[in-house]
């Protein structure tokens, strides 16, 4: 089905990091351009390590970002810190630029709690990572609307995958954001998988940024690797959604390198040749490539890079192993604001049960 | 402080108009709630009083609603929403069940999620289908929700301002069938009432009436049809549905030694039945016949013609009653 919408695209940069379009004149400020670069490199080789800790049995299930680096880098340097992020649950890029620690997301994908707690106040009211499918979007909508009430400038920031983009809640937001006109953007990172499902089978529509449309507002497509012209497109979406010109909807368009998450298998449903195709075009060596055209990179800057990066990565992977077992009570501190009078019953029951097996372990 | 007769519905348009004075947080959002003030008018005036800002006409999409809320609690504003009956309450369960019960668990208390859904529940109208439901068991078993039923329009009242101040998203379940009925007294003194406490309406020494909602209506007649044949009844209104306040609900068991359970809602897994098997646990031995429990059916509300069928009757208790009195 063809585009007649004619929805914009932009791409700033081919696959090569040749510019194809005119750039504005950011695009060639080294100090942005390395700090793009450094966070892509940063998230993956987080990513890379966390992969590495969920296959030795040292965290969980884990949702790789591979591929997606260039969306969240864009979104987290263009958010102001009073912005609020409603994630999915593959945004350890936008997170880490906002604030969250690199031990907490493990600490969380290992299991625990208090990775959602984040511990900067720059991130404070930043939603948790979100499970299930598309729900955020509507958070995100809870917010704007809070800070329409409360005559704030503020914007808040969603994201989702393709597949997302088939839910209710997604669509149900959409129509929302239109009709009051909120400051939020959302961003749909379609990697073109969800899980198993191609991107072809999950909407007949050509574009899934035309969904916006139906709700009243601008949708627009963006070269989901291409670290600059998502910065131009974000810097855009933000601009108006702050000045209270009503909501916009990015569909970045990118490819999910790796598998869904650690428990998946994707050479079940995809074929080698197509995830071969797709490395042609990531955001990392393609941003690479820009820099070293403008005489700002070369094999030296990119090891000494790697390394700081790494040992980055290395301090939060000590930080997380250095996290001691939460107590038996953290598993009902918070479920109320206060553990009801009523209920006094189950947390001794609680307290019962893991002296139990403290006792037992020790036998 | 106004003082004059109040319906259960008047009862909780004066608490909304309270809690918006009170509180510049509390924004009240749903269907048809602004200008039309509700379609049970709970909402009437609030429009006029507080502004749009605060007052939401929402789209008509109740997940969207739900979804909502929960965006805004965690910015500090208190949403009462409104889901227009209990039987579309449906599509918002995931962000009741998956976000807002578990918001400030999740981030070990970092976002928290105060907000309060009102909805109108149980048969008894003659509405069409989806308009009669008595789910509160659903809500009732959801870890970090408080289900909250008032019988009364003082109740209602009290209840309502505790719900709106509770940091805990509170579910609030409304009779439908006592919207207008028996206006009383009501000081609009802002004087809340506990969230996890029953009420005992009735003392009495021979047996145990346990309900809520609207079935304590047909529970007082009966109690007064078996205190004509000297029966003496203790009528105890739950209200707090979760967490439930068992100390109480025990003393006056191990009192009375006899026990009835009344509600409108479906038999298998109704809270009867949890708060039938505490009671077993923790005073069986004072129990001098087995709690019996009047119910609905398991079956979907009939259409009106029938529906008089599903709500338990006075006929029904006192019959439980009398068996319960006459056992052994």
């Amino acid at each position: 089905m063809p585009d007649t919408l004619n929805l914009p695209y932009t791409r700033l940069l081919d696959p090569q990091g040749r510019p194809v379009a005119e750039l504005p004149a950011w695009a060639t400020d080294p100090e942005l351009l390395l700090r793009l670069y450094r966070q892509m490199v940063l998230t993956r080789l987080f990513d890379q390590k966390a992969v590495a800790l969920q296959r030795t049995g040292r965290i969980g299930t884990y949702a790789p970002t591979l591929g997606q680096e260039a969306i969240g880098v864009a979104i987290g340097a263009l958010m102001q810190r009073e912005d609020v992020l409603v994630p999915y649950y593959r945004d350890t890029a936008v997170q880490v630029m906002r604030g969250v620690r690199m031990e907490e997301i493990l600490l969380y994908w290992g299991g625990d709690e208090r990775g959602s707690a984040y511990v900067d106040a720059a991130v404070a009211e930043d939603f948790p990572l979100c499970v299930p499918i598309a729900t955020q979007a509507l958070h995100a909508c809870g917010v704007a609307s809070a800070f329409k009430i409360r005559g704030q400038h503020r914007v808040a920031v969603t994201t989702c995958g393709d597949g997302a983009t088939s839910k209710g809640d997604f669509l149900e937001a959409l129509n929302v954001a239109g009709a009051w006109q909120l400051p939020v953007v959302f961003v749909v990172n379609n990697n073109q998988w969800a899980i198993s499902v191609p991107r072809r089978i999950q909407c007949g529509a050509p574009t899934l940024a035309q969904k916006a449309i139906g709700a009243g507002f601008a949708g627009e497509q963006v070269d989901g690797n291409d670290v600059l012209a998502l910065y131009a497109r974000m810097q855009a979406a933000l601009e108006r959604a702050r000045h209270g010109k009503g909501p916009v909807l990015l569909e970045c368009l990118s490819y999910r390198l790796g598998d869904h998450t650690t428990a998946d298998d994707a050479t079940r449903y995809r074929s080698s040749e197509e995830v071969k195709q797709a490395w042609q075009e990531e955001p990392i060596k393609r941003l690479q490539a820009f820099m070293a055209s403008q005489g700002l990179w070369d094999e030296g800057r990119e090891q000494a890079l790697i390394a700081e990066c790494q040992a980055q990565v290395q301090q939060a992977v000590e930080a997380f192993e250095a996290v001691t077992e939460p107590p038996a009570e953290a598993a009902l501190e918070y479920v109320y604001a206060q553990w009801p009078a009523a209920l006094a019953e189950q947390r001794e029951m609680l307290r019962e049960r893991a002296e139990r097996r403290r006792e037992a372990s020790h036998e | 402080m106004s003082e004059k007769k109040a319906s259960l519905l008047e009862a909780i348009n004066l608490a909304l108009h309270r809690a918006m004075y009170e509180d510049e947080n509390v924004v009240a959002l749903g269907e048809d709630i602004g200008v039309n003030g509700g379609v049970f008018r709970a909402t009437a005036g609030l429009r006029e009083a507080f502004g749009i800002k605060r007052v939401i006409d929402t789209p008509l999409a109740e997940t969207m609603i739900a979804g909502l809320a929960v965006g805004m609690a965690a910015q500090g504003l208190k949403p009462v929403m409104e889901i227009q009956f209990l039987g579309f309450i449906y599509a918002a369960m995931e962000h009741l069940v998956s976000h807002a019960s578990r918001m400030r668990n999740r981030t070990r208390g970092r976002l928290g999620c105060s907000m309060v859904l009102r909805s109108p529940m149980g048969a008894g109208i003659r509405a069409p289908e989806h308009h009669s439901e008595s789910t509160e068991a659903l809500f009732a078993h959801i870890p970090g929700l408080r289900v909250v039923i008032p019988s009364s329009p003082a109740r209602a009242y009290g209840l309502l301002l505790a719900a709106i101040d509770d940091p805990d998203p509170v579910i609030f379940l409304e009779p439908t069938r006592l919207y207008r009925m028996n206006p009383q007294e009501l000081h609009d003194d802002g004087k809340r009432l506990p969230l996890d406490s029953c009420f005992t309406l009735r003392e009495g020494r021979d047996l145990t009436l346990i309900s809520w909602g609207a079935s304590i209506h047909e529970c007082q007649q009966a109690a007064e049809h078996l205190a004509e044949r000297g029966v003496s009844v203790e009528l105890i209104d739950v209200a707090c549905i979760k967490p439930l306040d068992l100390d109480t609900l025990e003393a006056s068991v191990r009192k009375t030694g006899r026990c009835v359970i009344v509600h409108e809602a479906p038999k298998s897994c109704g809270v009867g039945a949890e708060i039938a098997a505490s009671l077993y646990e923790r005073a069986l031995l004072d129990l001098q016949a087995p709690i019996q429990r009047v119910t609905a059916p398991d079956i979907p509300p009939p259409l009106y013609r029938l529906e008089g069928l599903y709500i338990p009757g006075v006929d029904d208790i006192v019959a439980a009653c009398a068996a319960v009195l006459d056992y052994a």
